[in-house]
C-alpha cells in the first residue's frame, strides 16, 4: 500500500495529477501515522518505567522504614532486611575488588596493545570471541559453573568467595569492554605528544592515557556495579540461600563463619532473598517484605545510574577545564 | 662530545641487553588480564560439558531419550524417563513469542531514537532504557507476579474464542486459570529484552551514511518511505544481530521466567497454560537433588543445552556480521 503510494507520488512521469495528489495525500498520511506510532514507542517506555517507579513507591509506603532497612529478619513480624542488604553490599565490594583491576588491565591490553594482524591478531580475535561468549552464557549456567568449580571441586562450600568469583567471571567481559571503550575515547594526539617527549609506551599509558580516561572508567565501574548488585541467578548455587538472622559487626575474625566480614561464610543477597521468599511462599509478611526489598533494589539501581551519569559529567568537566 | 660518547655507550649497552630485560612486564600483565577470559571460557566449557554428558556416560541413559516428551526423573517411579523435549520446547516457544512482541516495539523505538526524536526526547528515553537494563530479573519476576499474572487470570479467566465474522470461531484458547502461563513468561521477557534489541538496532541505524537519507528525501519521499525502503533494508543485518542477541538473553533468563511461568514439566499445550523452560527447571530442581544422582545429571545436561544455544548464537552473530563486512 505504502510502496505503491510512494512510487506514484515520487514518479515524475505521472500523467494524472489528480491521482498523484491522492497518492501523495496517502503517503503523507502514512508518514504522519508512522510518526505517531514511533513517538508512541518512546512514550510507552517512559510510561512503563514511570509505572514501575510509582508502583514500588506505593508498595513500599508503610513498609520501608529505618527499622526495615536496618533491622534483622523476623518470623513473627515484618522485621528488616539489614543482613541481606549488607551481604549485597559486601558481595558487590568483594566482586569489584577483583573485577575492576583485572577488567581495567584487560581493557588496557585491548585498547593499547592488541594487534589486528599476525599471530597476535589471532589472539585478539580469540579474546573477543571469549568476551562475547561469556556475555552470552546464561547467568544460571555461570552459577552452575561456580557450583561445580568453587563449591564442589575447591571444597569452599556455599560462601561469599565462591559467589564473588562466579560474579567476577560473569561481569569481567562487561568491565573489560567498558574500560576498552573509555581508553579508546582518549584522543590519539595525547599519546603521540607523550611518546614524542620520549616517554615509553607504559609511561604514556600510566601518566597520560589513564588519567584522561578516568571519567569513562568510573562510569564503567558504576555500570558494572549496578549489574552485580541485582544479580541473583549466579548466586543461588554459589553463595547460598539461607536467611542470616543477625550479624555481629564487632566480630572481625575473618576465619569465623559467623563474622559478617568473612568471605568464607554463606552470603544471601537481597535479590536472592526476594527469590527465596517468593518460591517458599511462607510467612504472613512475605508480600510486604518482597515489595520493600524490591523498592530498595530499584532505588539502588536508580542511584547507580544517576551516580554514574553525574560523576562522569563532573569529572569530565573538571578535566577539560583544567 | 661527552654526550655523544654517552650515547654510544648506552646504545652499546642496549645491544647487550639480555632477554629478561627486553620482556615488557606491563604488556605481559595486561595481556594476562585480557587472556584470562579465554581461560574462563575454556574452563566453563570443559566443566559444563563434562557434567552434561554424565547422564549418558555414567547413568547409561541413551542419548535419544532426551528427545522424548516424558519427564519422569524420579528413580523410584516404574517408568523413569529423562525426556528434555518439554523444556527445550518451552524455552523455544516462550522465547519466540517474546521476540514476536518485542522486536516490532524495539525496532520502532530504535527508529524513533535515531530518526524521529528531537534531542530533548532522546535525552529522556535513552537514560530510561539504561535504567531498564539495570532492573534486576527478580524484580521483573515479582512485577509479573503482582501485576501481570492477576490481570491475566481475572481478565481472561474463561475460554477465549478467536473467530472471523462469517466463519465463526476458528480456535478456542482455554482461559488463564491461575495466570501463571507461557504468555506471562513471554510478556515479562519481551520487556526485559527491549533494551538489548533497541540499542543494537539503534547502532545499526546510526551507522547508515547520512547521504542515503538525504538522497532518498531529495527524490521526494516522505520520512516513513525513507525508513521503510532505504533505512530498514540497509540496517537489516544489524537488526538481525539485535534480534539474535535478544533471543540469547531471553532463552537464558532464569528467575523472572521461573517466577511467572507456572513450571509444569509437560509439552506446552496452549499460550494460556503453565509451561516450563530449561532455565526454570534447573533453578527449581538443582537445590533439591543430590550431586551425582541421574536427576541432577539431567539438569547438568540441560545446562549443556543452554550453553550450546548461547555459543551457537555468538557464532551466528559473527557469521551475520562477516557477511555484512563482505558485502
Amino acid at each position: 500500500m505504502t510502496a505503491v503510494a510512494g512510487r506514484a507520488a515520487g514518479g515524475p512521469g505521472d500523467s494524472k495529477p489528480s491521482l498523484k495528489g491522492k497518492a501523495a495525500r496517502g503517503s503523507i498520511l502514512a508518514d504522519k501515522a508512522a510518526t505517531v506510532v514511533l513517538w508512541g514507542t518512546g512514550v510507552l517506555v517512559l510510561a512503563i518505567l514511570g509505572g514501575i517507579i510509582v508502583h514500588f513507591a506505593m508498595a513500599a509506603w508503610g513498609v520501608v522504614s529505618l527499622n526495615f532497612v536496618f533491622g534483622d529478619p523476623s518470623d513473627t513480624e515484618l522485621g528488616g532486611v539489614f543482613p541481606v542488604l549488607w551481604n549485597s553490599i559486601y558481595m558487590l565490594g568483594l566482586t569489584m575488588l577483583i573485577a575492576v583491576p583485572v577488567g581495567i588491565l584487560g581493557g588496557i591490553y585491548m585498547a593499547e596493545y592488541a594487534r589486528e594482524t599476525g599471530i597476535l591478531g589471532k589472539l585478539t580475535t580469540t579474546i573477543r570471541f571469549a568476551e562475547e561468549a561469556i556475555s552470552s552464557v546464561p547467568s544460571i549456567v555461570v552459577g552452575l559453573f561456580g557450583l561445580i568449580l568453587f563449591v564442589d571441586n575447591f571444597k569452599w562450600g556455599f560462601t561469599a568467595l565462591s559467589g564473588a568469583l562466579a560474579l567476577t567471571f560473569f561481569n569481567l567481559p562487561l568491565m573489560t569492554r567498558l574500560a576498552e571503550q573509555a581508553l579508546r575515547a582518549v584522543p590519539q594526539d595525547e599519546r603521540s605528544a607523550s611518546l614524542a617527549l620520549g616517554a615509553t609506551k607504559w609511561q604514556t599509558i600510566r601518566h597520560v592515557v589513564l588519567p584522561l580516561a578516568i571519567p569513562g572508567l568510573i562510569t564503567g565501574v558504576i555500570l558494572t556495579a549496578g549489574r552485580v548488585f541485582g544479580e541473583a541467578a549466579v548466586l543461588l548455587f554459589t553463595s547460598g540461600i539461607g536467611t542470616p538472622a543477625h550479624y555481629n559487626f564487632m566480630n572481625f575474625d575473618l576465619t569465623s563463619p559467623a563474622s559478617p566480614w568473612s568471605p568464607l561464610r554463606p552470603a544471601t543477597t537481597l535479590s536472592v532473598y526476594i527469590w527465596k521468599l517468593n518460591s517458599e511462599g511462607l510467612g504472613a509478611f512475605k508480600n510486604q517484605i518482597v515489595d520493600g526489598s524490591a523498592a530498595i533494589l530499584i532505588s539502588m539501581v536508580l542511584m547507580f545510574n544517576l551516580g554514574a551519569r553525574l560523576l562522569g559529567r563532573i569529572l569530565s568537566r573538571r578535566l577539560t577545564a583544567a | 662530545m661527552a654526550q655523544m660518547t654517552t650515547a654510544y655507550q648506552s646504545s652499546g649497552l642496549r645491544a647487550k641487553r639480555s632477554l629478561m630485560d627486553r620482556i615488557d612486564t606491563p604488556q605481559i600483565v595486561v595481556l594476562a588480564a585480557a587472556a584470562s577470559m579465554i581461560f574462563i571460557v575454556a574452563l566453563l566449557l570443559a566443566f559444563i560439558a563434562w557434567q552434561g554428558i554424565q547422564l549418558f556416560v555414567k547413568d547409561g541413559v541413551p542419548v535419544t531419550q532426551i528427545f522424548s516428551p516424558t519427564w519422569q526423573p524420579d528413580m523410584t517411579s516404574p517408568n523413569v524417563s529423562f525426556g528434555l523435549l518439554p523444556f527445550i520446547a518451552g524455552t523455544v516457544y516462550v522465547t519466540a513469542v517474546a521476540l514476536l512482541i518485542s522486536t516490532p516495539v524495539s525496532v520502532g523505538l530504535a527508529l524513533f531514537l535515531s530518526e524521529v526524536a528531537p534531542q530533548w526526547a532522546r535525552s529522556i528515553v535513552q537514560p530510561a532504557l539504561e535504567i531498564f537494563v539495570g532492573i534486576p530479573s527478580v524484580v521483573w519476576g515479582w512485577l509479573g507476579i503482582t501485576i501481570l499474572v492477576p490481570f491475566l487470570s481475572s481478565t481472561f479467566g474463561s475460554d477465549i474464542n478467536l473467530g472471523l465474522p462469517v466463519v465463526g470461531t476458528v480456535i478456542t484458547i482455554p482461559g488463564f486459570l491461575t495466570g501463571f502461563s507461557w504468555l506471562a513468561g513471554s510478556l515479562v521477557l519481551s520487556i526485559m529484552i527491549v533494551p538489548t534489541i533497541t540499542s543494537v538496532s539503534y547502532d545499526a541505524f546510526r551507522a547508515i551514511p547520512q547521504e542515503l537519507r538525504t538522497g532518498s528525501l531529495a527524490l521526494g519521499t516522505t520520512r516513513w518511505q525513507t525508513i521503510r525502503h532505504v533505512l530498514i533494508p540497509s540496517a537489516l543485518t544489524g537488526v538481525l544481530t539485535a534480534v539474535v542477541l535478544g533471543m540469547t538473553r531471553a532463552a537464558g533468563e532464569a528467575l523472572a521466567v521461573q517466577m511467572v511461568i507456572g513450571n509444569s514439566p509437560s509439552m506446552p499445550a496452549a499460550i494460556s497454560q503453565p509451561v516450563t523452560t530449561l532455565t526454570s527447571q534447573i533453578t527449581l530442581d538443582m537445590g533439591n537433588t543430590v550431586f551425582g544422582e541421574p536427576w541432577q545429571d539431567a539438569l547438568w545436561t540441560m545446562s549443556l543445552v543452554l550453553l550450546i544455544i548461547s555459543i551457537t548464537s555468538v557464532v551466528l552473530v559473527r557469521l551475520i556480521n562477516k557477511r555484512r563486512m563482505g558485502a
